[in-house]
């Protein structure tokens, strides 16, 4: 279709809209929202509950010794982690294996076994966490290429729910991002539910502090 | 005109089947009224939904221009399409354009309502559904019965059935989770072999120029992180004012669909990937005429959660393939009729006016009000069967006259239970096939006040 | 002292006349000043219901005339009140007197408990029931808060049958899903109507109920016609059958 007749369908629409447009109505604010007495027990209960795993650490330097424990990580052959310092075992044999920056394509994430990426935020009534586009590294579709993820949110960035979460999102414009709330499930087969779909098929939270 | 009631009936014939469809909605149903008693704002929240989307339709020509400034600035290209047939050639063009004939979609019931997949396909793209649901009634060659939870007219042993024919899974294997990894690993080879990703869209910004897509299973995330090029597509009316109105719809969407505080994945995209190409296909198809229709522009708020369907007790008991359109349920009674009123008159009548879809509807449409309005409008309009329109003629000529209204009654009370059961009980009488007729008293309730009227203590 | 016009809906008339007994019964009781104007044939639901609305605006504008001089309206009906209340507006808006109908006229539970303000019910009334919550009485009246919604809990019925001695109000698994009666539909969509009449007996019968009761006569139509063609053992009552057993204050 050329875009004469593309600036036309346009022009059709916008005035089409116009002529039969309802009367005016003021836009509200949105209501006083649940705030909780514990956001972080809240957070962890509802991650939980939606299939993630959650383990609370006192730094990010506790983090590889809790990730040693996980049966996604251990058994992982291929590790990508886009947080400074995590993923690194003591052990010496560097568990993070794949090199993000020298991929030259997303196709290429294909087999990484096990991701760790850093989120934003959490949000207690619904266990989401905001992952921004710049915390994805050169590729951002690792987060659901990877069969088992693994996500970083500094504790004292518990929101109550989204209505806060909105007041501090800052899109990168143009840009990307994200509320991810535990691993890729589905229920399409006879509403049993399977945790593992075509995104990761574990999610595993690590509250920093 | 086979309607919707011929074809509950034989849904509802097999009540094994029907029962088992029933429980498996209400269930979902539970689950959102679990979801909704945890949000002590959620009346609020409904009534915040409604009023935003009011807003929003009453401006909305604007809000459409500064999304496409904003999207524009974000690199995101903007297309408009009056119609269906715009709409397909518009999606068209831009494969066709870079040579692309591998498309993985993720859902989309407007690309459903325009017939994007065999318009495709006609022209030599492969087209895949991405969402494990969709892909399933996509191997069958069958519509989805529900726009949420598309496969919920099959079981898992039918599911079974067909990976094994189409995937190779192994013979009479039905665990959901053996034939979901089976599709995992399926529609991995689909996405990574993909050129280009389509998706639905959930909410267009209109301040930030993005849009927002809702998934669990990460299929949009795949299809549109992979391939370099995203085609989102979406009807004018799925625009929201400010980023800060998701906060309202997010917390609805999810709880009420599937029960669920929210999905797994809530992706905001403002601008294509590296190296990519982001486009966005704005849609009328008729939406700006309902739009002008004061009865039926609320329809327009709806933001395609399913908890209509999943409320409704005729929808659990007839299944979403008795409406013949692509979304069902008490929704459906109302955009399927709009878009076609002779086609579709059955549908505002499949419905007992109970009302629970106006009550679980996120943006509280007044579905059930408008369900009644359309089914004058239909009456206005002489689609309504003559017989039919005429045997409300007879019925008002005698209810306007209580003499005749009496005498009726009494006739009808008189010979009733004087007839043999046979002739009672006849084809005739949809009522007498599976209930009996009420009581025929000897004396109506009138009767029996003539002697309360006469000072006489009634029977 | 007002005067009350009992409205007593076509099928009440016709087939339950002992309901519109119970209903004159229960409100003289009150000491209600009731009257029951034998002009009055039928509110128009039908036709309306059916999309005739133009059929149904003769019964409307009979309704008011018959109706209109009474300072409130009372039926032993959720549905035929709602037409009033909620749909009569389309043909009567404007006419003498109509506003003052539109506000006045009751089904009977709730003006026991809203204009009345029945405190007490006392009397016996032993057994198993069944409350079945008409939709548009619970809907359209909102004589209960229904279950989609998210506020405070109350049922009017409820408070006016729970007192009584004896009773059991069973707890059903869906406690307001429709019977299927819904008018017209009961006959258009035959098959799904029944069925979902069936599986509201089913709850009822699982849940230990005896008896089934409501406010609305053409629901428990659908059901009685149900019960007695599967020859089931259940009992159909309408609540003020109930209530004119009990003494009301």
């Amino acid at each position: 279709m050329s875009s004469r007749v593309e600036a036309s369908g346009r022009d059709a629409i916008l005035a089409s809209l116009r002529r039969n447009a309802p009367p005016a109505s003021p836009l509200p604010e949105a209501p006083a929202a649940i705030v909780y007495d514990d956001p972080e027990k809240q957070f962890a209960e509802t991650f939980t509950s939606v299939g993630g795993r959650f383990v609370c650490v006192a730094s990010l330097a506790d983090i590889d010794a809790k990730l040693e424990k996980l049966e996604p990580y251990t058994q992982a052959r291929k590790v990508a982690s886009l947080i400074p310092g995590v993923g690194r075992t003591i052990a010496g044999v560097g568990r993070t294996n794949v090199d993000l920056a020298a991929l030259k394509d997303p196709h290429e994430l294909e087999g990484l076994d096990f991701a760790i990426i850093a989120g934003e935020f959490g949000v207690a009534e619904n266990g989401a966490v905001w992952v921004a586009g710049s915390a994805l590294g050169p590729q951002r579709a690792i987060f659901v290429v990877t069969q088992h993820l693994a996500l970083v949110v500094p504790a004292d960035q518990i929101v109550h729910n989204m209505h806060q979460a909105y007041d501090r999102i800052r899109f990168e414009r143009p840009g990307f991002g994200l509320f991810i709330s535990g691993p890729s499930k589905t229920a399409d087969i006879e509403q049993a539910l399977v945790i593992g779909a075509h995104g990761a098929r574990s999610c595993a939270l690590f509250l920093v502090g | 005109m086979i309607g919707h009631a011929e074809k509950a009936a034989p849904f509802a014939a097999n009540e094994p089947r029907a029962h088992w469809h029933d429980q498996a909605l209400w269930f979902v149903r539970l689950k959102r009224d679990r979801q909704a008693e945890s949000i002590p704002e959620w009346e609020a929240l409904r009534e915040a939904a409604a009023a935003i989307k009011a807003h929003t339709l009453s401006r909305i020509a604007d809000y459409l221009e500064e999304f496409e400034r904003n999207a524009h600035a974000n690199g995101i290209q903007v297309h408009w399409a009056r119609d269906a047939a715009e709409h397909n050639a518009i999606v068209h063009r831009i494969l066709a354009d870079r040579g692309i004939t591998r498309l993985v979609k993720s859902k989309s019931m407007l690309t459903e309502e325009c017939h994007l997949n065999p318009y495709l396909e006609a022209r030599g793209i492969e087209v895949t559904d991405t969402d494990l649901g969709e892909r399933i009634v996509q191997l069958r060659h069958e519509p989805p019965s529900h726009i949420v939870l598309p496969a919920i007219h099959l079981k898992k042993e039918d599911i079974g059935e067909l990976f094994h024919k189409e995937l190779g899974t192994a013979k009479d294997a039905s665990d959901p989770k053996y034939l979901t990894e089976a599709a995992r690993a399926h529609l991995r080879q689909k996405f990574m072999a993909a050129q280009a990703g389509l998706t639905g869209v959930n909410f267009a910004i209109a301040e930030t120029g993005g849009f927002v897509v809702c998934t669990n299973e990460g299929n949009a995330d795949m299809g549109t992180s992979l391939p370099p090029v995203h085609i989102a597509c979406m009807g004018f009316e799925k625009i929201v004012p400010r980023a800060k109105d998701l906060g309202v719809f997010l917390r609805l969407l999810a709880r009420s669909a599937t029960g669920q505080p929210v999905t797994t994945y809530t992706t905001h995209f403002h601008g294509p990937m590296r190296g990519g190409e982001l486009h966005v296909v704005i849609v009328d198809n008729g939406r700006s005429a309902i739009l002008g229709q004061e009865t039926f522009r609320r329809s327009l708020s709806c933001i395609r959660c399913g908890a209509c369907m999943n409320t409704c007790p005729v929808f659990r008991r007839s299944g979403g393939y008795s409406y013949g359109y692509i979304v069902p349920g008490p929704i459906g009674s109302l955009l399927a009729p709009l878009r076609d009123p002779s086609q579709f008159a059955s549908l505002p009548f499949a419905s007992s006016l109970c009302g629970s879809c106006s009550d679980v509807c996120p943006v509280r449409i007044d579905l059930h009000h408008e369900l009644y309005a359309f089914r004058q409008k239909l009456v206005e309009n002489k689609t309504v069967p003559l017989f039919k329109r005429m045997a409300m003629a007879v019925m008002t000529y005698v209810l306007a006259r209580t003499w005749a209204y009496s005498l009726a009654g009494r006739l009808m009370r008189w010979t009733m239970p004087r007839l043999p059961r046979a002739l009672v009980y006849g084809p005739w009488n949809p009522w007498g096939r599976q209930r009996e007729l009420p009581p025929m008293p000897r004396q109506s309730f009138r009767d029996l006040m003539k002697h309360d009227l006469n000072n006489e203590e009634p029977k | 002292m007002p005067k009350v016009g009992l409205f007593i809906p076509c099928y009440v008339d016709q087939f339950y006349p002992q309901v519109g007994l119970a209903t004159l019964r229960v409100l003289r009781s009150l000491g209600v000043e009731v009257e029951f104007p034998e002009e009055q044939t039928c509110c128009g639901q039908p036709m309306a219901n059916s999309g005739c609305g133009e059929y149904a605006r003769p019964l409307a504008e009979k309704f008011l005339k018959i109706f209109g001089k009474y300072d409130q309206v009372v039926a032993p009906s959720g549905s035929c009140v709602s037409m009033v209340r909620n749909h009569y507006a389309q043909w009567l808006e404007g006419w003498p007197n109509f506003d003052h109908l539109r506000t006045n006229t009751f089904e009977l539970c709730e003006y026991l408990v809203d204009v009345v303000r029945v405190a007490k019910v006392e009397g016996d009334f032993p057994g198993k029931v069944g409350l079945h919550m008409s939709c548009h009485g619970l809907r359209e009246l909102r004589l209960a808060r229904s279950s989609e919604l998210m506020v405070k809990p109350f049922n009017k019925v409820r408070f006016l049958l729970s007192q009584l001695q004896g009773i059991e109000l069973v707890d059903l698994t869906r406690p307001d899903e429709c019977c299927g009666f819904g008018g017209t539909f009961a006959v258009n969509e035959e098959a799904v109507s029944c069925l979902m009449g069936r599986d509201r007996i089913a709850d009822h019968e699982k849940s230990g109920a005896e008896i089934i009761t409501g406010f609305d006569a053409s629901c428990l139509m659908h059901l009685e016609g149900l019960i007695r063609r599967e020859k089931k053992q259940l009992r159909v009552m309408h609540v003020a059958e109930i209530l004119e057993r009990a003494r009301l204050s």
